[in-house]
């Protein structure tokens, strides 16, 4: 007999429960005659303060309310790439072959396909495994081999039997392990408490950058395979776009896509433009990697708040393989006005703007579940959760909490300015004020696998871009006609770079995607060209000549004009433009010479 | 609506705070379930159930709690939550601001019983909007182009030409090889008597009257009315969208009015503001009123919103302005500099934007160099903006060469691209070429958002 409960008091997404004696915090309930999923967040006697996931309209005192037994899970196994979720992991496709284009409520459905997959036996009978160990694998999609893994809780032992390479549906048990005794069958999926990080056997230090082919970021802002970002902003600057851009284009295996009381057309445009995009490394299209948990604005709050950690365990699961998984989140301010809006109906003590004192706690809990890790089991393998979050912060205010506490736990800050976003400067990631704490330890990574150069040529082209912030200030008292020609050059070449290298358009075909070996050209093409700059106008060149060289245009247009096939050409524009300053100073000295 | 009456008739009212009832006594109410309220005298009024549990109800009243007593007031659960009957027959009526008849006419008969907080579209199932919209104004179709199925708000200021600019658009907003019209649902909040005048005649005068729906909660009639006015007529819109297969194009003015509503209750209720005093879940609450905006896959029709708010003291950081910007897919917003200097419409473009365009515009939907072009003002209106505040401190002899040339652009660009008259309809095509015409008063060298290719397509040299 399952314990009763049943609702006292309601007021929107939380519900009070009596009669629920013996339950647990963060135990599942079932909520009313429509049987809405709900999660215990506080328990007083036998009264529980029940968050529910969907809409309470039409609920009543006096309806039941069932306890589950166990906390709110996701069940993992194959079939999961290439869904689009809810916060409560049920395929958004198949609630809409249920019940149609809009989402009622109480729909149940299986988070995981029925169909069969075809399993491959990578351990073998007789073998000694522990939680984590690979089983066997199976070809998820064309990128993705799923390794199907003893769950990370299971105590281990001897595999006793394991089935041949064959077609099994996942209610098949694969493989049989025997400890002490008894035996435990297992299956090709297995379930994970979502509030509880999966477990890792040792944590990595990071080294390996996360590449995007996003100029600004991996250039002058990277973030690491395991590391965490924030990147916040007011509206209309550009955050879902860039995220987009991180999702698409960055180089690990799995992505992640969380719209958290996001736009439901942003997760439409994902939907409908990842299958058309190619991998860049496998031409394969990048649905075949990305998982969607969609809980666009309009949809519960409460569900808000759990579509995060639903997401990020699902990654830790795919970074348990061995795998490389981006996570963004979009936004985490929305998810913390979740945990505002509920704590403020279970008239709790608010901190800053009403958010609850728990906010800090929470972000921080989040942050952590990023990593580089040596996963549990056999064979010994690497993954890495690397976790972007987007803020919101209101009237574009960066003091406003959400965005001050998410500091305190991020390496990587892209700061996105309203001001560049006005004049289009996309990505509109402000120079001066972000900042990331990974660029020394990639340095070597660069060097190794780019370009010897390549810190050098970073911190060249950074300290134009410094040095002419603080000219502005002069240009602004006294226009730019007051300053010398040499500062007038770092002003000229400050603008060449933002536009021909800080911009990056997401929307043309070449300059969406910027490989490091084309961001190392263009570095060098900008930076030799202010070399030579500097040499030609201390030989008496004038700054109108430099100015006038025809070979400027093409320098900056070279982002979309150069493919990443074609990186030779690069080059060649840089000997011209080397060539075309030295023809200024040969001139000079030629006319010196006749007078 | 329905006036059907059943359940349980209450008498005993323990608390009336502002808007707000609390009953006693209450053995069955549900949240959100509607509840008929008769005053001490007889009159009958309408209200919803915010809160509920431990024989306690509390009943937000929509008409307000004026002549209620805590004695004497009789309540009767309805057993339902808020409905409107929708049908066909709802095109050319006008109604108050909670769905009945202000025409004259008797109530509408629905074909279907609809919820008014509407159904979520499962994100899944929505359509992508890519449809071009050509409303004929430069600076929207130009630079911040509208598609069909996108939430694009106007946030104004106090005084300044919203309306006549939404008016404008609902006007000539015309879809490109389609011969299919707009329907056209209003939704006045809290507006003045005039404004909402303006509108009416606006769309009679166009002929669009017989194929609009007009839903009214004027300035004088009850706030709390007004946080039911947009559910009740995106429900019409969603129904005549998704039902009945039109396209339809929903202006809703003035959702600061709507928040101001929504802030009064909170506070009656006592609970925990978040900035200004704004409920914590005003984003939330907003994002249910635009997200009921766009397309569903297979499905002929769509719904297309253009709120309206004026920003309080013109201040785009307010939470009002501020949350629905992260909600509705760009903003058109209203400058007041470009007002006194009679400017119509008096677009503040650097601050606009549309999310949708980039999917709407380019080769086959607009023209290929629609893109770049717009990119391309963007920039050099930016950049003359920036060297006309440096002119006013150093002067213009502090700038030189180009400098002055963007100085130029800037002006002309505002007179003669952003400046329209009331019934000017630009098709694209004139739009573009006034840009090009525009660019050609700028060093070609400084045209580096725009290709090569186009440059010598469309670029008219200057002897």
């Amino acid at each position: 007999m399952v314990a009763k409960g049943k609702v006292s008091w309601i007021s929107g997404p939380a519900v009070r429960a009596e009669g629920m004696s013996g339950a647990e915090m963060y135990e599942t309930v079932e909520v009313g005659k429509d049987n809405i999923v709900g999660e215990i967040i506080r328990l007083t006697g036998d009264v529980a303060f029940i968050q529910v996931y969907e809409s309470t309209s039409g609920l009543s005192p006096g309806e039941p309310v069932v306890r589950t037994g166990h906390p709110l899970s996701v069940t993992l196994g194959p079939g999961m790439m290439g869904t689009i979720y809810d916060g409560l992991q049920r395929p958004l496709d198949k609630i809409a072959e249920k019940v149609g284009s809009f989402i009622t409520r109480g729909v149940t459905v299986p988070p995981l396909p029925k169909s069969k997959w075809k399993f491959t036996p990578i351990a073998k009978k007789g073998d000694i495994v522990t939680g984590g160990s690979i089983l066997g694998s199976i070809p998820e999609t064309g990128l993705i081999e799923h390794k199907v893994l003893v769950p990370p809780d299971h105590r281990g032992g001897k595999v006793v039997d394991i089935v041949n390479e064959g077609d099994y549906d996942i209610e098949h048990p694969i493989a049989t392990i025997e400890t002490k005794g008894s035996k435990d069958e297992l299956k090709m999926y297995h379930t994970s408490p979502v509030r509880k990080a999966r477990p890792f056997a040792e944590r990595y230090d990071p080294e390996v950058p996360l590449l995007s082919g996003q100029r600004v970021i991996d250039t002058f802002f990277p973030i690491v395979k395991g590391g965490t970002g924030a990147i916040p902003g007011g509206f209309g600057t550009g955050k879902t776009v860039t995220l987009h851009q991180i999702a698409a284009w960055s180089d690990a295996k799995v992505v992640f896509h969380i719209g958290c009381g996001e736009r439901g057309n942003e997760m439409t445009e994902v939907l409908i433009k990842f299958p058309k995009l190619k991998d860049p490394l496998s031409g394969r299209p990048l649905m075949e990697r990305t998982i969607l948990v969609a809980n666009t604005s309009n949809m519960p709050v409460a569900a808000r708040e759990a579509s995060i950690y639903t997401g990020v365990t699902m990654a830790e699961y795919y970074r348990d393989m061995g795998y490389d998984v981006v996570l963004v989140a979009d936004s985490t301010s929305r998810w913390a006005e979740a945990l505002r809006e509920i704590s403020g109906r279970l008239e709790e003590m608010p901190a800053e703007e009403g958010y609850p004192p728990y906010l800090a706690s929470r972000l921080a809990e989040f942050y952590e579940r990023a990593g580089r890790v040596k996963c549990l089991g056999s064979p010994e393998r690497t993954g890495s959760v690397t976790l972007i979050g987007a803020v919101s912060p209101s009237g574009a205010d960066f003091t406003e909490p959400v965005t001050t506490h998410t500091m305190r736990f991020i390496k990587t800050f892209w700061a996105l300015d309203t001001n560049l976003a006005y004049s289009r400067h996309y990505p509109s990631i402000n120079w001066m004020t972000s900042y990331s704490g990974y660029s020394e330890d990639i340095d070597k990574w660069w060097v190794k696998n780019v370009d010897k150069d390549r810190p050098e040529l970073r911190i060249e082209a950074y300290t134009i871009l410094q040095r002419e912030d603080v000219l502005k200030e002069i240009v602004r008292l006294l226009g730019p006609e007051a300053l010398p020609d040499e500062e007038k050059l770092i002003l000229d070449v400050a603008r060449m770079i933002k536009e021909g290298f800080l911009q990056q358009s997401a929307y043309d075909k070449v300059d969406t995607y910027c490989s490091p070996l084309k961001q190392v050209g263009m570095l060098r093409l900008y930076v030799d060209f202010y070399r030579e700059a500097v040499n030609a106008l201390k030989s008496g060149v004038a700054l109108s000549e430099i100015r006038a060289l025809p070979v400027i245009p093409p320098i900056i247009r070279s982002k979309y004009e150069i493919p990443d096939d074609k990186l030779e050409e690069l080059d060649r524009l840089r000997k011209s433009a080397i060539d075309s300053i030295r023809g200024l100073t040969k001139n000079k000295e030629v006319t010196a010479t006749v007078v | 609506m329905s006036s059907k009456i059943g359940g349980i008739e209450y008498t005993q009212t323990s608390e009336i705070k502002g808007p707000l009832l609390i009953i006693e006594g209450v053995s069955a109410s549900a949240f959100d379930e509607l509840v008929d309220i008769e005053t001490p005298s007889g009159e009958k009024r309408l209200g919803r159930v915010l809160e509920t549990g431990g024989g306690k109800a509390v009943v937000q009243v929509f008409q307000g709690t004026t002549g209620l007593s805590v004695t004497g007031t009789k309540t009767r659960f309805l057993g339902k939550t808020m409905e409107i009957a929708a049908s066909e027959e709802l095109l050319g009526r006008v109604f108050d601001g909670l769905g009945r008849p202000l025409d004259g006419l008797p109530d509408p008969v629905g074909a279907d019983f609809l919820d008014i907080n509407g159904k979520i579209i499962n994100p899944e199932r929505r359509d992508f909007p890519t449809e071009f919209i050509q409303t004929g104004m430069s600076v929207i179709d130009g630079m911040n182009t509208l598609v069909r199925g996108q939430k694009l708000p106007i946030f104004s200021g106090a005084g300044l030409p919203h309306n006549l600019l939404a008016a404008q658009i609902a006007r000539q907003a015309t879809v490109l090889g389609d011969s299919e019209e707009f329907a056209v649902v209003f939704a006045a909040i809290g507006v003045q008597n005039s404004e909402a005048r303006f509108f009416r005649r606006s769309l009679e005068e166009s002929g669009a009257i017989k194929r609009s729906v007009l839903y009214l909660n004027l300035a004088d009639d009850p706030a709390i009315e007004r946080v039911i006015t947009p559910r009740v007529a995106l429900t019409t819109a969603e129904y005549l969208a998704f039902e009945k297969g039109m396209h339809v194009l929903v202006i809703i003015t003035d959702m600061t009015n709507y928040a101001e509503a929504l802030r009064e209750i909170s506070a009656a209720r006592e609970e925990v503001p978040g900035r200004k005093g704004y409920p914590g879940y005003l984003y939330t609450d907003l994002a249910t009123i635009y997200e009921r905006a766009g397309r569903i896959k297979g499905g002929k029709g769509s719904i297309t919103q253009m709120p309206i708010l004026t920003m309080p003291s013109d201040d785009i950081t307010h939470p009002i302005p501020d949350l629905t910007g992260y909600i509705t897919e760009g903003q058109i917003v209203l400058a007041r500099d470009l007002f006194r200097k009679e400017i119509y419409p008096p677009v503040g473009v650097l601050s606009c934007l549309s999310r949708l365009m980039k999917d709407g515009i380019g080769e086959g939907k607009t023209r290929g160099d629609h893109q770049d072009v717009s990119n391309q003002l963007y920039s050099a209106y930016a950049r003359s903006r920036d060297l006309k505040a440096l002119a006013e401190i150093v002067g213009k002899a502090g700038l030189a060469g180009p400098d002055l040339k963007y100085l130029e652009f800037g002006d002309l660009f505002e007179t003669s691209f952003l400046r329209q008259r009331y019934d000017e309809n630009r098709t694209l095509d004139e739009t573009l070429s006034i840009a090009w015409d525009l660019f050609s008063s700028l060093p070609e060298e400084e045209l580096t958002k725009v290709r090569q290719e186009q440059i010598k397509k469309y670029l008219k040299k200057e002897n």
